[in-house]
């Protein structure tokens, strides 16, 4: 173990205690936070002498609880991370159990400098090694307290389904084995399986979650309850950045179970028993806003003034060659411009959070994924040292990036209102706050040109794209290089095909439209623009676009794995009824390359069906193959449904979508059937929570030109396009 | 309008899970919130406020129902099951085919999901995918798992077909 793991382990293991105390547990280690199901609140577990690290428990009882610092939003790091511990501390399976880590250094992500956090389609990739490493310390603990039992050499002693076993044929259970492994010396270094050794990674392992997500016992942020808790809603301006000028509040304050009506700094919050009183008050809040500037706002301004910035030179994020000189000149040339819109998160629970103020120290309770931005910011509005403050992650209905909102927007919130009130309160979000909230993925207007030489290869590509910057701001915005905000020429600036001259530059506007990481961020458009353009490229020349993309590839054996064994799997070039017709798309994103081909029919009102997703996926070495074919089914709905219907549009500064009827998702009813293969692979892993959407749109939209002829440049695909002959 | 609205509580008998419980709230609060917020039951989940999601289904008098929509007044001494009351164990046939099929993601919509297919094979023993597909539509899921709701459906179909609980 290198001296950076054992240092955050052994800090680790005294905050561990320190924290065990600072909650009263005093009990040895026993730092009794609540697992995040099951309770939801603080009771007895078992005796737990063995914490060799910050993320085992080990009780006498035999349970192993790990202690997972990524947050489960449906991306099953409550499984697939204790796979990697389990793999290398040779537990019994049915013994672990899982929690939710506190706020501490020692859960740090590995990668992203001092802060805990869960995104970017990191948590496995990024705990590879260290949860493997736990658990390896960890079994070797077991070891020597088994040898120094039996007075026998360690060498002779090996661990097996939780229990040690000895040449001589005798064993130990872990629990038996717990009390005195806490007293061994923790290892200088371990070595780690060599995968060919596997027995958990790389195999179908069930959710660990899914009992408590199928009884209704599995508490998420607002099921979160403490004694006297009081529900918030807040009434927000209508236009972003708009002021209260005036609160009439007196019928609101009629409602029985109204207990108070309070500015703060994000709008006028309603506080009251539960939900419904404060609906009801807050729908009789009467309240004068002042829009400012934001009124002004439209999507037909926006669309225009895009428009306009992609004829203008923009700053260079990849050039190759003389793009320019060779855009004229060659046999043909090609042009097109694409349009994304805005786009809402919708996660399926609203935002919330419960904040307990209590003057020297601070309860938080919250499904977040950034938990130490959250946390600082919470300390920050309330006067608190981040120590003062302990938040708790719940379960989370959904994540996608909004629950890592880079200025803690809703947690900022919430303790506004906290300190207004100085009892525990707990802002929940409507559907309405939450899809007219903002913090979208921007709206993006990409114009793309290239020329083909006579034999139709493709000579110079420029790609050139408009919308906001997300990191601009931010504390990210170190990631920001020469101007250029990665996140916004992700999957553009790196596009694989071989052209020579190449030319992507990139507009970045200020507008006054939150927006934010939205499941795949920049890939989410750069996806689109690029596999449809590629089509187009394809058919201008009369080539095979299956073909045609191969050639162009050669020197990426990894896009081209895919490619194969989606086209092989999807039956490419086979006939179909009459009607459909496949497209394909591959792209690469989070270390991860997908190849998807979708099947798909257009009916006479102009409605697209798609009817079947052949997906391929080359994720590097896979832990838990059945989560990343749900991941890939999740990515793929989730894409469709914003290729087919999403978009948040604006009219005077306002958002014009509220709820699920104007703001729809995929239905049961349109559920493709979905296929997912796997490129057995030795390579690093990647990513699997994003890097399922990216390709659907250009899949979908190459199969509707396929069945149509007829191009989409726009999404959400317009039936009314689609219908004009 | 406000005006038209209660504006003053009452005490409301209800049967919830087989158990008599009594509220004292504004006769228009949807059953949801009673569920959650009086009851501490917190299963139930929203997700719209306007019956469009299917989060917030439970059982009245054995149908699938938005209680989202539903005023706890319309549904007084009437018979309410929630996810909660299905099973003794959590593992009536649709749970565990749930279980089976791996099939929540961030399983926020599925105590939901769960209660209309509940609902969906109580009446029909032997769903087809259409069957499927009209009684589930109006439960949305963020996270895609329709493929495999659709699955567990079919398992938890034959599971009880052949007897099974």
């Amino acid at each position: 173990m290198d001296n950076i793991i054992r240092r955050q382990f052994l800090k680790g293991r005294c905050l561990c205690l320190k924290l065990g105390m600072a909650l009263g547990g005093g009990l040895i280690l026993g730092f009794h936070f609540s697992p995040p199901g099951l309770s939801g609140d603080a009771k007895a577990g078992p005796e737990e002498p063995f914490a060799p690290n910050a993320f085992i428990r080990i009780g006498t009882d035999n349970s192993v609880t790990v202690i997972v610092n990524k947050s489960e939003m449906g991306q099953g790091v409550y499984t697939s991370l204790p796979m990697l511990i389990a793999e290398e501390l040779e537990c019994d399976w049915n013994s672990i159990r899982v929690e939710a880590a506190p706020v501490a250094p020692a859960y740090n992500h590995t990668q992203w400098g001092p802060m805990q956090g869960t995104g970017g389609s990191s948590s496995v990739l990024s705990e590879w090694d260290r949860f493997r490493k736990a658990g390896a310390v960890a079994r070797e603990m077991l070891l020597a307290a088994a040898a120094a039992t039996w007075k026998v050499d360690k060498a002779i002693c090996h661990a097996e389904n939780g229990r040690v076993r000895n040449q001589n044929g005798r064993s130990l259970t872990f629990g038996q084995l717990a009390r005195k492994a806490a007293g061994m010396p923790i290892p200088e270094a371990v070595t780690l399986k060599d995968p060919s050794r596997f027995k958990i990674i790389g195999r179908p392992t069930r959710r660990l979650d899914t009992p408590e997500k199928t009884d209704g016992t599995g508490v998420f942020g607002i099921d979160t309850h403490v004694p006297g808790v009081l529900t918030a809603l807040i009434a927000r301006p209508p236009v972003f950045g708009g002021k209260v000028v005036k609160i009439d509040s007196d019928k609101a304050k009629t409602v029985p179970g109204v207990r108070d009506v309070v500015q703060v700094p994000s709008g006028v919050a309603v506080i009251a028993d539960g939900f419904w009183p404060a609906k009801r008050a807050l729908d009789s809040l009467e309240i004068v806003w002042d829009g400012g500037e934001g009124t002004n706002l439209s999507t037909e301004g926006m669309r225009e003034q895009y428009r306009n910035l992609a004829e203008t030179r923009g700053m260079i994020a990849r050039k190759d060659g003389d793009p320019e000189g060779k855009l004229r000149g060659g046999a043909k040339l090609i042009i097109a411009s694409y349009e994304v819109p805005f786009l809402a998160h919708a996660l399926m629970e609203p935002l919330n959070c419960l904040v307990d103020f209590r003057g020297d120290h601070c309860d938080i309770k919250t499904g977040t994924q950034s938990q130490t931005t959250d946390r600082d910011a919470a300390a920050r509005v309330l006067g608190l040292k981040p120590e003062q403050v302990n938040l708790k992650t719940t379960l989370l209905g959904g994540g996608f990036g909004r629950r890592a909102n880079p200025h803690a927007d809703f947690v900022t919130e919430a303790a506004h209102v906290a300190k207004a009130l100085r009892k525990p309160v707990k802002v929940v979000w409507t559907r309405e706050d939450d899809i007219r909230g903002g913090y979208y993925r921007p709206m993006w207007y990409d114009r793309i040109e290239a020329s083909l030489d006579a034999e139709g290869n493709p000579v110079a590509w420029h790609h050139r794209i408009v919308g906001q910057s997300i990191l601009v701001g931010t504390p990210f915005k170190g990631m920001i290089e020469k101007g250029i905000d990665v996140t916004s020429v992700e999957g553009a600036a790196d596009m694989p095909y071989a052209i020579p001259n190449v030319l992507v530059d990139l507009h970045s506007p200020t507008i006054g439209i939150p927006v934010q990481w939205w499941r795949s961020v920049g890939h989410s458009h750069t996806a689109f623009v690029v596999e449809s353009f590629i089509d187009e490229l394809a058919h201008a020349t009369g080539k095979d676009p299956y073909e045609f993309r191969m050639k162009l590839l050669e020197n990426h054996p990894r896009h081209k794995g895919v490619l194969e064994l989606a086209a092989r799997n999807a039956g490419w070039g086979t006939s179909l009824p009459s009607g459909r017709a496949r497209g394909i798309a591959v792209h690469e994103s989070f270390g991860s390359f997908i190849a998807q081909v979708a099947e798909a029919s257009v009916d006479d009102g102009g409605k697209v069906r798609v009817h079947k997703v052949v997906c391929a996926v080359d994720c590097g070495m896979v832990v838990n193959p059945d989560t990343v074919a749900a991941q890939m089914e999740g990515g793929i709905v989730f894409g469709l449904t914003a290729a087919l219907y999403g978009a948040i549009t604006f009219k005077n500064g306002r958002v014009e979508q509220s709820n699920f009827h104007n703001y729809p998702m995929l239905r049961m009813e349109e559920m493709p059937e979905v296929e997912v293969h796997m490129v057995p692979s030795a390579e690093p892993l990647g990513g699997v929570g994003e890097p399922g959407v990216p390709p659907i749109a250009p899949a979908v939209a190459n199969a509707v030109f396929a069945a149509t002829g007829k191009r989409i440049r726009t999404l959400p695909i317009s039936a009314k396009e689609l219908t004009k002959s | 309008m406000a005006k038209d609205k209660p504006q003053t509580t009452a005490v409301v008998k209800l049967k919830v899970n087989g158990k008599e419980r009594s509220v004292d709230v504004l006769p228009d609060t949807p059953l949801l919130w009673v569920l959650r917020d009086n009851l501490g039951m917190t299963g139930t989940k929203y997700g719209c406020g306007m019956a469009l999601c299917g989060a917030c289904t439970i059982l009245v008098n054995g149908r699938a129902t938005r209680s989202c929509v539903t005023p706890v007044s319309t549904v007084a001494g009437k018979d309410i099951t929630t996810i909660e009351g299905i099973s003794a164990d959590g593992l009536h046939p649709v749970q565990k085919a749930w279980i089976e099929d791996d099939v929540p993601q961030c399983g926020y919509c599925q105590p939901g999901q769960i209660m209309g297919a509940v609902a969906l094979l109580a009446a029909n023993n032997n769903p087809s995918d259409a069957d499927i597909d009209n009684a589930m539509s109006g439960n949305i899921c963020r996270c895609g798992t329709y493929q495999r709701i659709r699955r567990a459906i079919h398992r938890a179909a034959k599971t009880m077909a052949e007897g099974g609980r």
